[in-house]
Order: C-alpha cells, then sequence, then structure tokens
C-alpha cells in the first residue's frame, strides 16, 4: 500500500511524483437557509494528484467545487491554499491564485471562434491597458502574440488545430467540452477543476477525454479535481477520491480502498431489504 | 517504340542526398519544406534542410548505423521523417516508409521482414505499436520518436528523441563529418534508394527495392515531361509509405527543387490546402469526388441568384472550358465570357477549393467519373490522368497537356516502352522499373522476364489514331465471348457506376453469346429523386421495382451501351438484358469484400437462378434470396424481378466484316 498520508508526498505507480498538500478544506459546512448542502468536509488535495469527487445525485459534489472555486462561501470552516488561510474572494480573484475550472453545462462564448475563447483564458496573463489595447501598440500587441503561443500550444496539445477558427456553436458537444478544457488550461492554472468533463459523452469522447486528463496532469503536472458519475472513469483516472453523500463525507482515499468501503457501496448501489 | 538511350547523370545528381547538397547550393535560399505548426507556417529553405539532414546524419552515425541497414519511418507527412530518409540513405542505410494506420500485427510482418535495425516514429502511438511487436520482431535495436509529447515515463534505454540524436549528431561533427562524407559519397545510382511494400491485397506485401537510377531517372523525365519548375509547391498528405508520395515529395521535389508542404494534421488537410494553394497536385478521384459533392451541396443551398448564375456559367463553361485548356481557339466572345465567369464564379469556386494556381494536377489509382473530371477540366484546373504502379517508380503513362481525356490513361511516359501482349495484358519496361522483390526471388521473376519487362496484371489496349493507352479492367478478370470478342466486365460497370443512381452493377458474359447485368440503385440518390417527385416507396425493394425507376435506369443502360459500342473492341460487351436487383449486395452476405469490391464467383453462384432467367426469354423471375441482418440473424427475402431488354447499338466494323 502507498503510504498516501505523508506529508512530503510520494511516487505513484506509473511514476509521477506527488507533492505535499496544496490546498486542505478544514471542516467546511455550507448551508442554503435551512438546507445543508456540506456537512463539516475536510479534505486535503495534493500537488500534482488528480483528486476525484463523486456521490450520487444532490451529494453535493459541485457546491464543494463552488466552495473551491470562490463562487460560494461557506459558513463554517476554512480553505488554506498554499499554506494560508485564504479570505474571503471573488471568483476572478480566486481564478488569479492559479486555480481554474470547467463547467457541468458548457459555458463557452458560443458566437465566438475556438481561438478566440480560449484567448479569454489568458486574460489574467494580460497586462496592457485599455489605451493600449485599443490602438494595439506597445505592450498590448506583444502581449497577444506571447498570449497566441501559449494557446497554440494547448490547440496542438488537444488536437483541436482543425476547428481553430470555427466558431464555438457549430461544434458537436464532445468538441466543445475539449474546448473549455483548453480554455481552463490557458489560464496555466496550478489547480485544475473540472465538473463532470465526462457527462452525456459517447464511449469514444470519454475516451479521448479521459485520455487529455492524464496528458495534462502528466506533461504540465497540473493538480486536477473532478468530479464525474462514471464510477469506471473515476477508478482509472484519479489517485485519491473522496466520497460524499446527503453533503456529508462517507470515504476518502485511493480508488481501491473507496471501492471496498462498506458505506460507499450502501449509498452506491442501495442495501438489500430483507 | 525506341530503345530509349542511357540516360547520363552528372555525379552530382547520382542519389538523394547529392541532389540535396547540390539544391543547398543552387537554391540555398529557397524554401525547400513547410510545416504548419501552431497555427503558423514554419519554413526551412535548402539550405537549412542540409542543415538539418546532415545533423540527423551524423546523429544516425552516432547510434552506430550501418551500411544497408534497413530504417523504418513510420508517421504521417512531416518534414522531419521525409529528412529521416535522407539522412538514412547519407549513411548508405534504406529508408522503409510504412503505412502509420497499419494495425500491429501488419507492421510486425514487415519489420520482420526486412530486419529493420532502427524505427523512426512520429509519435507515441507508433512507438506504442513498435512496442508491442517488439517480442516478436527481435531486429529492432533503437526506437527514435519525433514528437516528445507522452514519451516521458517510457524506457530510454533502447530509445531516443530525434532532436537528441540530432544535437549528439551536432556535437560529434568532428569525430564524425569524415565518415558521412565518404559514405554519401559512395553512393551511386545503383544502390538501393527505397524500399515500398506494396499493399498486400494478394497475399503478404512484398518489399519493392527501388535503386536511385530508377527514382532519380524517373523523377527527372517527368518533371521535365510537366515542366516542373523550382518554384513550384505541393502539399504532402498522401501516406509516405506509398510510392507516388516517394516520387512527388522526394524524387521530383529534390530533382527540380520544388517546395513540399505538410498540413498540421490530417483533418486540417482541407484548410491548408487553401492556404498554400499548391501549384502541383495529386489526389485519387475520390477526393475531387468529394470536393465537388461538397460545392454541390454547398450550391443547393445558396439564394436562387447566386445558384442561377452558377448554372448559368458552370454550363458554359462545360462547353468551351476544356477546350481553351487544350488551347483550341473558341472565339473572341466565348473568351470574353469565359473571362466573365472566370470573374463571377470560376476564380473564387477555386480559391475556395485551394486550387486557384494549380498548373499541373493529376489523378489515379481508380477509373474518375467524365462528369467529375469535367467539371474541374472546365474550371481551367489542368487536371490529367496517369497509370502507374509501384513497381514502375509510379510512371507508365500520362497526358501530355493538350491531350487530356477522362477515359485514356495517355501515353507511355518518356522512357518508358509499353507493349500489350496477346491476351491483352499491358507490359512495360522503363528506367523506372523495380530492382527486384526484397528477398523474393521467385515472385521477382515471375513479374519481371529477363528482359525486363513487367506484367502489370491490367488488361488494356492502345487506342488507333490518338495512341494513348486506356485501361479496361484486371487481366484475370478478362475474358472471351462465345464469339471470341473481348469481354471486360468492370470496364462496363465502371461506366454505370458514373451514373449517381446506379450504386454497383455486376455484369455477366464471359462464354455466352451476349452480356446481361445486374443493377443496384443508389438508395440515396434515388431516394431523393423520388422525394423530390413524390413518389411513396416503402423499402428499398419496393423503390428498386418501381417503373419509373426502371425506366430511368433503363436509359442508363442504353446510354451506356452506345458509348460501348464506340470502342470497335469492346462493342461485344454492351448489356442485352438487365434486371435491377432487390437488396443491395452486402459485405455481411458474403458478396462484397469489406473494401466494397463485388465478389463476382460468389454473385454468380448466388443468384444463379437469376443469370438463368436473363439468358431466357422470361420478362420477369420470382426469386427468395436469404439475407443475413445486421445482428446475425438471417431471414429471406422474397420478389418477383422484371427483367428488361435494352437497346444495343450496331458495331459497325463487324457488320461491315461479315
Amino acid at each position: 500500500m502507498l503510504d498516501t498520508q505523508s506529508d512530503e508526498g510520494y511516487v505513484t505507480a506509473d511514476g509521477r511524483k506527488i507533492g505535499g498538500v496544496a490546498m486542505e478544506m478544514k471542516n467546511i459546512t455550507l448551508r442554503f437557509g435551512g438546507v445543508i448542502a456540506i456537512k463539516d468536509i475536510s479534505f486535503d488535495i495534493r500537488w500534482g494528484e488528480v483528486r476525484a469527487i463523486i456521490g450520487p445525485n444532490g451529494a453535493g459534489k459541485s457546491s464543494m467545487l463552488n466552495v473551491i472555486s470562490g463562487f460560494y462561501h461557506p459558513q463554517e470552516g476554512e480553505v488554506i491554499y498554499k499554506g494560508y488561510r485564504r479570505p474571503k474572494m471573488r471568483p476572478y480573484q480566486v481564478a488569479r491564485t492559479g486555480i481554474a475550472r470547467t463547467f457541468q453545462n458548457i459555458a463557452l462564448f458560443e458566437g465566438m471562434s475556438v481561438l478566440d475563447n480560449i484567448m479569454t483564458g489568458r486574460l489574467h496573463h494580460m497586462k496592457a491597458n485599455l489605451l493600449q489595447q485599443a490602438l494595439w501598440w506597445g505592450k498590448a500587441n506583444r502581449e497577444e502574440q506571447e498570449n497566441r503561443e501559449k494557446v497554440e500550444k494547448i490547440i496542438d496539445f488537444l488536437e483541436i488545430q482543425h476547428i481553430r477558427k470555427t466558431p464555438v456553436a457549430r461544434l458537436p458537444y464532445g468538441l466543445k467540452k475539449r474546448v473549455e478544457l483548453a480554455r481552463a488550461l490557458a489560464a496555466e492554472p496550478s489547480i485544475l477543476l473540472l465538473d463532470e468533463p465526462m457527462a452525456g459523452m459517447n464511449v469514444e469522447e470519454k475516451e479521448d477525454m479521459c485520455r487529455f486528463i492524464l496528458d495534462v496532469n502528466d506533461e504540465f503536472g497540473t493538480t486536477t479535481v473532478l468530479i464525474e458519475h462514471d464510477m469506471g472513469v473515476v477508478m482509472d483516472l484519479s489517485d485519491r477520491v473522496v466520497v460524499m453523500d446527503y453533503g456529508r463525507k462517507i470515504g476518502d482515499g485511493t480508488p481501491e480502498e473507496v471501492r471496498n468501503n462498506e458505506e460507499v457501496i450502501k449509498a452506491y448501489l442501495g442495501v438489500a431489504h430483507d | 517504340m525506341t530503345v530509349t538511350p542511357e540516360i547520363k547523370l552528372a555525379p552530382e545528381e547520382s542519389s538523394i542526398p547529392a541532389l540535396l547538397a547540390r539544391n543547398a547550393r543552387r537554391f540555398g535560399m529557397q524554401t525547400a519544406y513547410r510545416e504548419k505548426e501552431f497555427g503558423i507556417w514554419q519554413s526551412w529553405t535548402w539550405a537549412e534542410t542540409h542543415a538539418e539532414v546532415r545533423a540527423m546524419a551524423l546523429g544516425f552515425l552516432a547510434l552506430g548505423m550501418a551500411r544497408g541497414d534497413y530504417v523504418a519511418i513510420i508517421g504521417r507527412n512531416r518534414p522531419a521523417l521525409y529528412w529521416a530518409m535522407v539522412a538514412a540513405q547519407s549513411v548508405g542505410a534504406v529508408p522503409v516508409p510504412l503505412y502509420q494506420d497499419a494495425v500491429a500485427e501488419e507492421m510486425a510482418y514487415v519489420l520482420d521482414h526486412c530486419g529493420a535495425r532502427y524505427v523512426v516514429c512520429g509519435d507515441q502511438e507508433q512507438v506504442d505499436k513498435v512496442l508491442e511487436v517488439q517480442e516478436k520482431v527481435t531486429c529492432i535495436e533503437e526506437i527514435l520518436y519525433l514528437d516528445k509529447r507522452g514519451m516521458r515515463k517510457y524506457d530510454h534505454s533502447h530509445m531516443n528523441w530525434l532532436e537528441d540524436v540530432m544535437r549528439e549528431g551536432r556535437a560529434a561533427e568532428t569525430r564524425l563529418s569524415g565518415e558521412l562524407e565518404r559514405r554519401t559519397a559512395e553512393l551511386t545510382l545503383d544502390h538501393t534508394c527505397v524500399m515500398l511494400y506494396t499493399s498486400g491485397t494478394t497475399g503478404k506485401p512484398k518489399g519493392v527495392v527501388l535503386s536511385n537510377r530508377n527514382i532519380i531517372v524517373t523523377s527527372k523525365n517527368s518533371s521535365e515531361f510537366d515542366d516542373l519548375r523550382p518554384g513550384d509547391e505541393i502539399l504532402a498528405y498522401l501516406p509516405m509509405a506509398w510510392v507516388g508520395d516517394f516520387i512527388f515529395a522526394i524524387g521530383q521535389a529534390y530533382w527540380t527543387g520544388f517546395c513540399v508542404n505538410c498540413p498540421e494534421s490530417a483533418q486540417t488537410m482541407l484548410t491548408d490546402l487553401r492556404e498554400i494553394g499548391p501549384t502541383y497536385y495529386f489526389a485519387p478521384p475520390r477526393v475531387f469526388e468529394n470536393m465537388l459533392t461538397t460545392v454541390m451541396i454547398r450550391m443547393e443551398d445558396a439564394s436562387p441568384l447566386k445558384r442561377r448564375i452558377f448554372n448559368h456559367f458552370m454550363g458554359f463553361a462545360r462547353v468551351v472550358g476544356p477546350r481553351l485548356l487544350d488551347g483550341r481557339d473558341v472565339g473572341l466572345g466565348s473568351k470574353l465570357k469565359y473571362g466573365l465567369g472566370d470573374l463571377l464564379v470560376y476564380g473564387p469556386l477555386k480559391d475556395t477549393l485551394g486550387l486557384r494556381r494549380i498548373r499541373v494536377a493529376y489523378t489515379a489509382g481508380e477509373a474518375i467519373g467524365p462528369e467529375i473530371f469535367d467539371f474541374y477540366r472546365s474550371l481551367g484546373i489542368n487536371l490529367k490522368q496517369l497509370y502507374g504502379q509501384t513497381e514502375a517508380s509510379v510512371f507508365i503513362t500520362q497526358q501530355p497537356d493538350g491531350e487530356v481525356r477522362s477515359d485514356t490513361v495517355g501515353v507511355p511516359s518518356p522512357g518508358v516502352e509499353v507493349r500489350i501482349a496477346d491476351t491483352g495484358e499491358v507490359y512495360y519496361r522503363s528506367p523506372g522499373t523495380f530492382e527486384s522483390y526484397y528477398k523474393n526471388a521467385e515472385s521477382t521473376a515471375s513479374t519481371k522476364d529477363p528482359e525486363g519487362w513487367v506484367a502489370t496484371g491490367d488488361a488494356g489496349f492502345f487506342e488507333e489514331g490518338s495512341g494513348h493507352l486506356r485501361i479496361i479492367d484486371r487481366a484475370k478478370d478478362v475474358g472471351k465471348m462465345a464469339d471470341g470478342r473481348m469481354f471486360a466486365p468492370k470496364y462496363v460497370e465502371n461506366k454505370l457506376k458514373f451514373f449517381p443512381n446506379i450504386l454497383e452493377a455486376v455484369v455477366f458474359g464471359n462464354s455466352r453469346d451476349r452480356c446481361v447485368a445486374f443493377i443496384n440503385i443508389d438508395l440515396a440518390a434515388v431516394g431523393s429523386w423520388a422525394e423530390r417527385n413524390n413518389i411513396a416507396y416503402s423499402s428499398y425493394q419496393e423503390l428498386a421495382g418501381l417503373k419509373r425507376v426502371l425506366d430511368t435506369i433503363q436509359e442508363h443502360v442504353e446510354q451506356v451501351n452506345e458509348s460501348v459500342a464506340q470502342d470497335a473492341m469492346l462493342a461485344g460487351c454492351q448489356i442485352h438484358r438487365f434486371l435491377v436487383l432487390h437488396k443491395e449486395l452486402d459485405a455481411d452476405d458474403g458478396e462484397m469484400t469489406r473494401t466494397r469490391k463485388v465478389r463476382r464467383r460468389i454473385v454468380e453462384e448466388k443468384f444463379a437462378d437469376l443469370i438463368d432467367a436473363l439468358y431466357s426469354d422470361k420478362d420477369s423471375i420470382y426469386t427468395e434470396t436469404e439475407v443475413t441482418y445486421e445482428d446475425g440473424r438471417k431471414g429471406k427475402l422474397k420478389a418477383t424481378l422484371e427483367i428488361r431488354d435494352a437497346k444495343v447499338f450496331g458495331d459497325a466494323r463487324r457488320m461491315a466484316a461479315e
């Protein structure tokens, strides 16, 4: 068994280095009026790992992701990021700290080309002011070139060269998902959040997406947190899994450990009533 | 036909690496290669290319590549892979390009057969395949790869990144450059240039050994034939393992010094074509067909005004365009109108297709529909046909400018002798004729006779008057009719299949007194016709049996008969009676191969009752056919088929003889 609990990190079976703790969620509780979406949950995310959050519908997975991305602010508990307690932030501020995400329902600019969509992911890396941008002068020009270069590397990486100039609205679903991933990657995030990246895909598209997620993690060492329903996918992809049910954490560990966890089996498969 | 004089080539023209050095001197600053990467066309001049190839060759030496080693190259068209071939030649090794879409099994056979010591792979996918077969194929010593992505975790004890190999080569320049120059200087016209495996439709693939003489003399002749120039541009997108790609993108490119452009990925081919606007272009008929279909579909959706302008000018171009292209006089009025059409329709259309700058375009491989062929020619695109095979270093015959037609494959290429055997089979002898099949003396001897004549396996004849060769069929399918006239089913079937309404046709008549045919309608084409004419039908079978459909098909058959009758030799192949089959010929029922070629024998056995009926006086026949559904269940189709007589046309010559 791998020592996944030590602070210094460890090396996975396929040779990837997992580092120390990147983010720690401490006793998070999130309430919407009287509804408790997340109830006293704690877990950590390590540098370089693929961390999955799974659970049945309504378990609070997406709420958890929204807490990480700063969209929701938990009533109790704290988020420790890079060793410091994170103060209450707006989502765009969180994004600037190196956290990028994709959405469960695709949130791209439908009328814009794939290239332009991905360029929006570079927004935080552009410093030129309005005047410079408007006049296409000085910094603006230079920045555009640098950013375009970064974006082209991602286009190459995700193999979407053939749709570079295509408006997003004309793309099939699977490719839109890939473009969304590209946009998130363009931000060069420290932590990448993927909200159901495989939902609604056919088998082939799923396989492609799996490969890209693994490749991203492998090539750029991007720490990835993903929510997914497809258990096969989760078990194959992730290093560690958090299992949620009704806002509670009912399991946490390697896919192997989670698979054999009594409570998880109960939540997923139900129990026999005899 | 005359015996060609021995062609003299300068020493600087006796191998591909020598040509590269010559080009680096002669056209140093001109662009040799372009590849789109990261959204931008990257380019390399001849001088840069020379330096890159040299670094790679030095790297190969550092790895211990020996004279006569075989180096397999697997991947999509990329400059660095072309360079790897030339670099291998520079150190005296033989490049063996492989089909990148081959499955591991097929790859294993070829790698093992040639005993490849080195394999250069495009990317991780190819490396994986090679690793998969490496247990069986023990000859492989080093795997090199071009694209680093995903390769970090692999065991690199016998694996190298191509960039590293080049770096090591540069580092060892002082130590190895003497050896490299010696090895490159040793190369003569008789050294093996490349080994290409023919796709094995029959049995195992065979390694065709082509010498420097084969490739260089053929490239010289064909480049001069079409007046290729240093400023020309081609798009290299066809498989690197195919002889045509080797001749166009290496042979002719190095001989002439034109620029080879590699697309960004397989899917971006059409966009890249448009961006580059090649001047010299090759595509199989299928590509031209698809392009035309796309244009037509888009025109259907265009506004009525645009559609009318398009139809008007295209109709006009069909009459005038080909004649203009052949340099014949059409009168000032027509010329002006064609100019207007060029401004409004032809020019923009060619631009969209990326064919505006084409000076020479070729198609080959299978018959191209006259409609499709004429469409491109009427636009002013110099589309021509050629006939060739791997064993000939491509060129056997090709069409000279001004003598282009859709039904011939042209006159013998320069330096090529062609003769027709008594059996009708086409033989050729040329400077491009291959040396041998690798490790297969038996096949070599049965294909190439001691005098150097090679059997093509195709039957054909020279047309009287024009001297153009016409290919009619595979030689083994050609038979004789009862009265001794030639029976060439494929020739007639192709003519039938050029009608969009006809999907498949099978013609019978071997050792019979007349020909009959089965026809398969094209559900998409006929179905949409029915829809437009408010004709209701519930099944394929019903549609195929409709009187109006039969009338249309009968018209098509009679048109084909009329055109077949023009041919004195083949006039006997006119179709006397035909029926439209009640089911589509299907690979699941064994009637076709998976690549959609009709299995004549099986169809003949399975529908023997229908053939008998066609040769009787009956005008309808009841039949039951077993079919296999997609889930594997079997069922029976019952149908009564109407048999039609088609009008046949007189054969002037035969009548005169009688």
